[in-house]
């Protein structure tokens, strides 16, 4: 076991000489590596072998979902040159807002390693309670949007104690809630069925708002792609202090640049319309700080425990239920707010709000971007990935003026390969178990 | 090894329902000792670790923590005292990496956001003190052998400081490779001067690190051998219960009757 071939400390813990005075203390001049552990080299080429072996092993990350993202673009591009103009990728972009905020929720859900299928219905219930509370009712349109959101908050609340305090399984609750709260919408929407919105209200505003002024895209742009780099060099500096492995400086400019191209080509189309989408920002907003909570705090390494083993989690003294019925919660919550962006795109409430093939677009969209359906994987990051690729192809759809028969089997088939995906990317890390 | 034992059990006692478990049992553990825990399916062993754990508390019977009497209730209370217990069925969780397991419930913050880098340097620091050796701390333990996540299970108990160390059959699904690693696992905890508890239903390794071996059979202590002045046999007669002496079959058949 001792035998090896002296290396870089780097991913690997010290293996000190078996003898029998041996004491953990001694000098790690004389460590060697076992070789089957991943030593990973210095500098640059360590960090492209580490990349290719992760690759094979089945940690494709997002990998697919951007493959696919191109492709899709190239294949509508040659049908219809349409699709890749400013006004048309302007309003793929502003039009995944609503699907993409309510599969952030879903990614909490399905981390947990359950599902919700109420946020359709959840989405269409806030629409109509800030469509009666404020034009009915003539409340503060803020403050009725607040409800609005509440009231989705409340409802996902209600499922996660059903599921986490009494035990009904999850999908039970949740098909529950999927009839329920929609009958509840019916209700409340009246007789009538459909309320107007104010077309220069703060909910009109959050698909329709743009700040024409260049600088805005730009300046947003320039903003998250330095904070990335800041983060990043900070993060190496204090490693390196740590003495833990770090990314070095060439592997930390390669990933800024991998951010900031998009970012940049992302502002020059804004710009290059009508400037920079309210609604754009708002989504980004809610996926990077979904990202943050789930990576980087404490409530955020519980979520992922229980959906990695319940059992442990709470011999780990985590309370489990209170974990299920807040994330829940979450889903309930980006639901509501989904389900305004989306009655804003109309200017309405309807009863048709948060019907269709929302549910299953959401649900897909988390997948298709990357986020596991077996629980304890995933990223907000796939929501907004996912709702781009489901966005891209009603859009690419309706340009070619095909209907919503084939646009739903192209949209279901993409589904599939997602999943597929994922399972064989599964089996694939579950084989390559480096032992 | 000091003459105080760290733990110390006194006529333990349990009984469920219509079956006692336990009967006056009697075990102490003392500083920088291994201590196995023998016996047959239904000895008790399990029990009497749930006992120790704080999971079902004794009916009679006191239990000493450096010589003073005291409550062990909850599993809080173990945990407090300074008892770990790592189950047979690990307890991690496969989709978080090794840092993750390790601070599972215990993560470090700085300004309320998780401490990746101490967290990381810290648990680089306790694999490498007891040699353990793992491909990365931040990979997902989905992807460690079965040794290797006993070994990270074992290793996460020991972040709470613990005085014993009670492991719930360490080696039971592992390889001959992996149970060695283990092994070599107890005897570093052993120098650092810490009581373990090691339950096993495997001689030649209980033979091999441990210093004593108490034996449970039917739920009573059985004999506690010094290893290193006893035979196989004599351990193995006491777990089965079989001697040459027709008499004592006979009353040990009797006993199980009665209960």
């Amino acid at each position: 076991m001792s035998t090896g071939t002296p290396a870089e400390p780097r991913e690997t813990q010290h293996e000190e000489p078996r003898t029998d005075a041996g004491t953990a203390a001694s000098g790690a001049a004389t460590a060697t590596v076992d070789p089957r552990l991943l030593v990973r080299q210095e500098g640059f080429k360590g960090y492209l072998t580490d990349l290719g072996r992760r690759l094979r092993t089945g940690e494709l990350g997002s990998v697919p979902v951007i493959v696919g993202l191109i492709v899709i673009a190239l294949v509508f591009q040659l049908q219809d040159s349409a699709f890749l103009s400013a006004n048309n990728l302007n309003d793929l972009f502003v039009q995944s807002a609503g699907t993409g905020l309510i599969a952030v929720g879903i990614v909490f859900v399905l981390i947990l390693g359950e599902i919700d299928l109420s946020v359709g219905s959840v989405s269409g219930m806030s629409a109509a309670v800030f469509a009666v509370l404020s034009v009915n009712q003539g409340m503060n349109e803020v403050l009725a949007l607040i409800l609005a959101v509440l009231t989705g908050m409340a409802a996902g609340a209600v499922h996660g104690f059903f599921f986490a305090r009494i035990g009904v399984p999850a999908f039970v609750v949740t098909l529950a809630g999927l009839l329920g709260w929609n009958g509840l919408m019916l209700q409340i929407l009246g007789a009538s069925g459909t309320i107007n919105l104010d077309d220069d209200g703060v909910v009109a505003q959050l698909t329709n708002h743009y700040f024409a002024d260049k600088a805005a895209a730009m300046g947003l742009a320039t903003v998250c792609v330095l904070a990335f780099l800041g983060f990043s060099l900070l993060d190496a500096r204090r490693r390196k202090a740590a003495d833990v492995p770090s990314r070095p400086l060439s592997e930390i400019v390669l990933r800024t640049v991998v951010l900031a191209v998009p970012a940049y080509a992302a502002a020059f189309v804004f710009n290059s319309y009508k400037g920079l989408p309210l609604a754009v920002v708002i989504f980004v907003g809610f996926v990077v700080v979904g990202d943050f909570v789930l990576r980087r705090t404490g409530y955020g390494r519980k979520v992922f425990a229980v959906g990695g083993s319940s059992e442990a989690a709470s011999r780990a003294g985590i309370n489990v239920s209170l974990i299920r019925i807040s994330v829940y919660s979450i889903a309930g919550t980006m639901a509501a707010i989904g389900g305004l962006f989306l009655a804003s795109q109309i200017n309405a409430a309807n009863q048709s709000s948060g019907a269709g093939s929302l549910l299953m677009n959401c649900i897909a969209a988390a997948v298709i971007g990357g986020t596991s359906l077996f629980g304890g994987r995933g990223k907000t990051w796939s929501a907004l990935l996912g709702a781009l690729v489901i966005q891209s192809i009603n859009s690419g759809m309706a340009l070619l003026g095909t209907g919503s028969a084939v646009r739903d089997m192209i949209t279901g088939a993409v589904l599939l390969a997602a999943v597929v995906i994922d399972s064989v990317s599964r089996r694939t890390q579950k084989t390559a178990g480096r032992a | 090894m000091s003459a105080t034992p760290v733990l110390a059990l006194r006529g333990v006692s349990k009984r469920f329902g219509a079956v006692q478990a336990l009967t006056d049992v009697e075990l102490e553990i003392h500083p920088g000792e291994v201590v196995a825990l023998v016996g047959d399916n239904g000895a008790g062993k399990s029990t009497l670790v749930k006992t120790i754990a704080g999971v079902s508390p004794a009916d009679e019977g006191t239990i000493e923590w450096e010589g003073r009497p005291v409550r062990v209730a909850r599993p809080h209370d173990a945990q407090e005292l300074g008892i770990a217990t790592v189950y047979q069925d690990l307890a991690l969780c496969d989709n978080l990496d090794v840092v993750g397991n390790l601070f599972l419930g215990g993560e470090l913050f700085k300004r309320g956001v998780l401490d990746e880098v101490e967290m990381e340097r810290r648990a680089r620091e306790l694999l490498s003190t007891l040699s353990i050796r793992i491909p990365s701390v931040r990979i997902p333990v989905a992807s460690l052998s079965g040794g290797q996540r006993q070994t990270v299970a074992i290793a996460r108990s020991l972040l709470g400081e613990p005085k014993v160390v009670v492991l719930d059959e360490p080696t039971a699904a592992l390889g001959v490779e992996q149970t060695a690693q283990v092994l070599d696992l107890v005897e570093r905890l052993r120098e650092r001067g810490l009581g373990v508890i090691l339950i096993s239903h495997n001689m030649a390794e209980v033979r091999e690190v441990s210093d004593r071996v108490a034996v449970l059979r039917l739920g009573r202590n059985n004999g506690t051998f010094t290893v290193a002045d006893t035979t196989q046999e004599e351990i193995v007669s006491a777990i089965t219960g079989a001697t040459d002496n027709v008499v004592t079959r006979r009353e040990a058949r009797t006993t199980e009757v009665n209960q």
